[in-house]
């Protein structure tokens, strides 16, 4: 089970927390004209990469902030998490 | 029986409590603190199972948790307990045990007869066997290979007994209290660190309850217990005996399984009978030790053959004689301690040493005490049935091939040792790679993946000096890491007899002219001539020989086999074991009970359990409730001998006809907050919210980005800046999740928080044509007329001095209002509702009367928007926006999305009016069409409907919008039943919505 620093609260087991897969897809702007493809890549398509992943995480039994977690996939070792607006390194 | 082989005076047993128990319906004695093998054992029993594959007679061949021979099954408490190891499951009085894998008993099993068709069981047979024809399957090999699986029976009752978890937090979680996992706890806890030191055994101490050493001019036992003294007496340290670390996870999360009642015959009150500890530790030290490795020879499996480190601690710890004429087969020092005890105890053991000329302390201690050593010497193979008789003994070649001089000798057990394997599971488990150590013949955990760190003989240290300083040292470097303390503890002087000289030698050859069994896993009967087979048919990968062999797969994960079959594949194979590779070991180390994992989360704690502050009226008033998420609703209100249909009928057709009040508290209910609240849910909502005035409320369909209707429910604007949103009872967590998710990740520049307040309102909707009447009573100084509160209108009112707010909503398609007062008062409304009611005919109705009444209604709900459809498909498509975007509109463009056929929310009645269609149905065209029968689509929900008093359904159909009309069939094969059905519009009341708005 990870042990995951929430920015938060600190560090917390996984069980508190939800999974919300890779924290780098941006989701278009609102009432922008784009492709299907674009749109596609966005809903649906995602990288699966072995090593480093940046991912949300749903503090969902804590502080229910979203947070973004950089975690090796093959690991699990997490090297920095980041609350949901901070810049990433 | 009496028992033959107890010795006077020897061992830790309590001799003051004599304990009856019985084995297989026959009754034994045995002392306070002996285990079913030891008991056993000074009984002069050996024969307690019969093997899996073969049934050959089974005795014991370990003392711990390596044991893989003597599982059996125990009652206890009328529970049945499978797979419990005998040289672990400590005796107590009334205990039952009984043999497994025999029929009819132990001593006469038919299922022997495998033994003399062994040719039929090579590697693999199961793959060879159970092939042809396809048909034979279910009605032959499955029933047969099912039979013959498996160590014992689970109870299928309910088990009564109860479990904990607990979750721990700690600087230093040691496992394994031998020396090294003692000494270097000591150091640690000196230095102020917050240690677990977590032992399997009920004894601590390890190896040092049964070696002849001094530490600090003390024995190793009385070194253990003033070490364990002390640390219990220390309120930075946990100490933990019956406590098996079993399993290592990610980031030092470590599982250990605490074996609190099984020893006792009842489980104390208050007390779990097992505890499963969740420990997350800063640092962990695994002090594990490790496994005497057997010496492989022929029938090597008979009762008797044991490990000369079990024997010993037979000797040493419980008083008890494993035999009266004892053979040791050694290939190094480990095996002259357990004859120099032997010798002791007043037993003449022979020694067979694989090795030319050895020599060390404890070798010529051996000779001074006159016992028979014969070098280069092996053991050919047992002889015996059920039990030791002889052995065949022969001298070796110094190239250990050749085997002279082979003669029979008396001896009624066989003590092994083949070295020793370090237990590298718990590093292994925690990502370390391990490696390959010359020098002892095993692997050795490497470099740490996780802050583990690998000391005593379970990383391959196996001089008893080494091991203590090591220890130490360890101990105090982890422990000043965390404490920054430096508080260090002296090393105690060491002295020890044996040295860690050894033969590389395992397994003897077959003299000329004998096919012996020479088993190397010893719970799958594994034996060499398997592994010979399984490598000539061309696997090669470790892990695929064993599978095809199931070498190693047994409940002791090969504890004892695993490196005798590499070492075994390595010689075949001309390569060195490093070559070979190891398979992988996995969680849990030893085999943990189903319900230890599962811990209190049973039955009904399974899950949490919501109930409404109106629960308790309902229970008082005949509610039969169903599971709603995790809440406990309603169904229907039963009257008499009312059943479901005629309850929900009842209450369905009151609502139609006077009013109904139905519990709502469990829809989910989400504050929005903020100046850009209205801008949100203008995104988050398929249709317009920008211009909703205050005091007015508006249906809302949500979506998930890939345009599949996630949610739908009312929002009502109770202020500039605050609104208050209803879910569906089931997605309301998913709903809140997904709020959060775009308010704080995707547009974090409005300004609006939410939050779930669900549990503080009570909810009580009220409908049908009698409703407003109800209403004006209940708000006497309340304008409710149509003009005062519309439809979708919204009013703050006081109810009998309660506050109150009413929404005029309507689920159901009549004249409706729904009243949320704060939860503490939620009783106190339903009362007033149901007393204010009566004169008006009102009547509670439950989920099952509302399901009624939403589907003539042609409302749709879970069924319907059930993660595959989009507005379109549930008749939602007016609520879609052309002007604005929102979450999920780009996916509404897609091509499947915009075809013009689609699957469409219809109504279906049966042609006989009187049929009702089973849910899951499919429409489809021509019931006697070839299979698979082209499916127009399915039936969602059905329902009696209670307006034109016959069954109605709701269906998702292709090209539904031009099918009204058409007569169909809805055929449900599971339910046999094919019905001719009209398919209508799916607003089978009211389609105009006249009475909503009344």
């Amino acid at each position: 089970m990870l042990y995951i620093n929430c920015p938060h609260c600190g560090l917390r087991s996984q069980n508190e927390f939800a999974y919300g897969g890779d924290a780098t897809v941006k989701r278009p702007e609102l009432n922008k004209e784009i492709s299907d493809q674009e749109w596609d890549n966005f809903v649906y398509l995602r990288k699966s990469p072995r090593g480093k992943h940046l991912e949300l995480w749903h503090h969902i039994s804590g502080c229910r902030q979203w947070i973004k977690v950089e975690r090796d996939t093959s690991t699990h070792e997490i090297f920095k998490t980041y609350k949901a607006n901070e810049a990433i390194e | 029986m009496s028992q033959d082989f107890r010795l006077d005076n020897v061992g830790m047993v309590n001799r003051e409590k004599k304990i009856s128990f019985k084995f297989n319906g026959k009754k034994y004695f045995g002392f306070e603190g002996d285990t079913i093998a030891s008991a056993l054992i000074a009984n002069g029993v050996h024969l307690v199972g019969r093997s899996f594959k073969y049934h050959r007679p089974r005795g014991f061949f370990g003392v711990g948790v390596d044991e893989p021979y003597a599982i059996l099954q125990l009652d206890r408490n009328n529970e049945r307990d499978p797979n419990i190891r005998a040289t672990e499951q400590e005796i107590f009085e009334g205990l039952e045990v009984k043999s497994v894998n025999c029929w009819p008993s132990v001593n006469f099993d038919i299922g022997a007869i495998n033994n003399f068709l062994k040719m039929f069981f090579p590697a693999g047979f199961y793959y060879k066997t159970f092939m042809w024809p396809p048909s034979f399957w279910y009605k032959i090999y499955e029933p047969f290979i099912r039979m013959a699986a498996g160590f014992g029976e689970a109870s299928i009752k309910h088990d009564k007994e109860r479990y904990e978890h607990k979750y721990e937090y700690c600087d230093l979680l040691i496992t394994g209290s031998g020396p090294s996992g003692l000494a270097s706890a000591y150091a640690a806890a000196k230095n102020g660190a917050r240690v677990i030191l977590a032992e399997d055994k009920p004894r601590f101490g390890g190896s040092l309850l049964t070696s002849d050493v001094n530490i600090g001019n003390q024995t190793g036992v009385e070194w253990t217990e003033k070490i364990i003294a002390e640390l219990k007496s220390m309120p930075n340290v946990t100490v933990k005996n019956r406590s098996q670390v079993f399993g290592y996870y990610d980031h030092n999360m470590l599982v250990m399984s605490e074996r609190i009642s099984d020893h006792l015959p009842k489980t104390q009150k208050y007390l779990p009978k097992q505890r499963l500890w969740y420990i997350r530790a800063n640092e962990v030290l695994i002090s594990s030790g490790s496994i005497e490795r057997p010496l492989v020879f022929g029938n090597n499996d008979t009762p008797g053959v044991m490990l000369s480190s079990a024997a010993k601690e037979y000797m040493k710890v419980y008083g008890v004689l494993v035999g009266k004429k004892p053979l040791i087969f050694t290939n190094n020092d480990s095996g002259y301690e357990t004859a120099i005890e032997f010798k002791k105890n007043g037993v003449n053991p022979i020694i067979l040493d694989t090795r030319s000329d050895p020599s060390s302390d404890i070798i010529a201690e051996a000779k001074n005490l006159n016992i028979e050593i014969k070098f280069s010497h092996v053991v050919v193979a047992a002889k015996g049935y059920k039990k030791v008789k002889s052995a065949d003994i022969a001298k070796i070649s110094d190239d250990k091939k050749e085997l002279f001089n082979i003669e029979n000798i008396e001896c009624d057990c066989i003590c092994v040792s083949g070295f020793w394997t370090p237990s590298i599971h718990l590093a292994s488990q925690s990502g370390n790679k391990s490696k390959f150590n010359e020098k002892i013949d095993a692997f050795v955990p490497d470099k740490s993946k996780q802050k583990e760190n690998t000391i005593g003989s379970a990383n391959g240290i196996f001089t008893l000096e080494e091991t203590i300083k090591d220890a130490f040292d360890k101990g105090f470097d982890v422990s000043n890491k965390i404490t920054e303390k430096n508080n260090k503890v002296s090393v105690p002087t060491v002295v020890e007899k044996k040295s860690t000289d050894h033969d590389k030698f395992w397994c003897v050859p077959l003299p000329k002219g004998k096919s012996y069994k020479r088993f190397l896993d010893f719970q799958n009967d594994v034996a060499v001539s398997d592994i010979e087979l399984a490598l000539r048919e061309g696997f090669r990968s470790i892990e695929h020989v064993k599978r095809y062999t199931t070498l190693g797969m047994a409940t002791d994960q090969g504890k004892t086999s695993n490196l005798n079959g590499l070492q075994l594949v390595s010689d075949i194979e001309n390569k060195v074991v490093p070559q070979v590779g190891h398979t992988t070991f996995r969680p849990p180390y030893t085999p943990v009970s189903i319900g230890a994992i599962v811990g209190r989360e049973v039955g009904k704690h399974s899950k949490p359990t919501r109930k409404s502050p109106m629960h308790s009226w309902h229970e008082k008033n005949n509610a039969v409730f169903v599971d709603a998420g995790v809440w406990l609703r309603p169904r229907y209100y039963k009257q008499g001998n009312e059943g479901l249909f005629e309850a929900s009928k009842r209450e369905a057709k009151n609502v139609r006809q006077n009013v109904g009040v139905c519990d709502v508290t469990t829809l989910g209910k989400i504050d929005v907050k903020g100046p850009d609240a209205a801008e949100f849910l203008n995104r988050v909502y398929t249709n317009a919210w920008l211009k909703l005035p205050v005091g007015k409320a508006r249906y809302g369909v949500m979506l998930r980005e890939d345009g599949i209707v996630m949610d739908d429910g009312t929002t009502t604007r109770i202020s500039k800046n605050h609104y208050h949103m209803t879910t569906t009872t089931a997605q309301a967590a998913n709903v809140l999740s997904h709020l959060e998710y775009y308010l704080q990740l995707v547009w974090p520049e409005l300004n609006v928080n939410v939050v779930s307040t669900t549990e503080q309102w009570a909810g009580a909707a009220i409908a049908g044509p009698n409703s407003r009447k109800l209403l004006m009573k209940l708000f006497p100084n309340l304008d409710v007329s149509n003009e005062g509160l519309p439809f979708m209108g919204y009013k703050e009112a006081d109810l009998f001095g309660v506050p109150a707010k009413i929404y005029r909503i309507s689920f159901s398609g009549e004249l409706a209002y729904e009243i949320n007062v704060e939860s503490d008062n939620g009783y106190f409304m339903w009362e007033k509702i149901m007393e204010v009611g009566k004169e008006f005919q009102i009547q509670p109705y439950g989920t099952e009367a509302l399901s009624t009444l939403r589907i003539e209604m042609g409302h749709v709900a879970g069924s319907e928007l059930d993660g595959r459809t989009i507005p379109y498909d549930a008749s939602l498509e007016g609520l879609v926006s052309k002007k604005k975007d929102f979450i999920g509109k780009r996916s509404l463009n897609r091509s499947a999305f915009t075809s013009t056929d689609r699957e469409k929310l219809v109504g279906v009645v049966p042609i006989d009016k009187t049929t009702s269609i089973p849910e899951g149905s499919y429409i489809v065209k021509d019931p006697k069409a070839k299979l698979p029968n082209p499916k127009l689509g399915h039936v969602s929900a059905s329902c009696w409907s209670v307006e034109h008093d016959n069954p109605f359904s709701l269906a998702i159909i292709k090209d539904g919008k031009n099918m009204i009309g058409q007569k169909l069939f809805a055929m449900s094969p599971l339910k046999n039943k094919t019905i001719p059905v009209e398919i209508v519009s799916s607003h089978y009341v009211d389609p105009e919505g006249k009475r909503v708005r009344s």
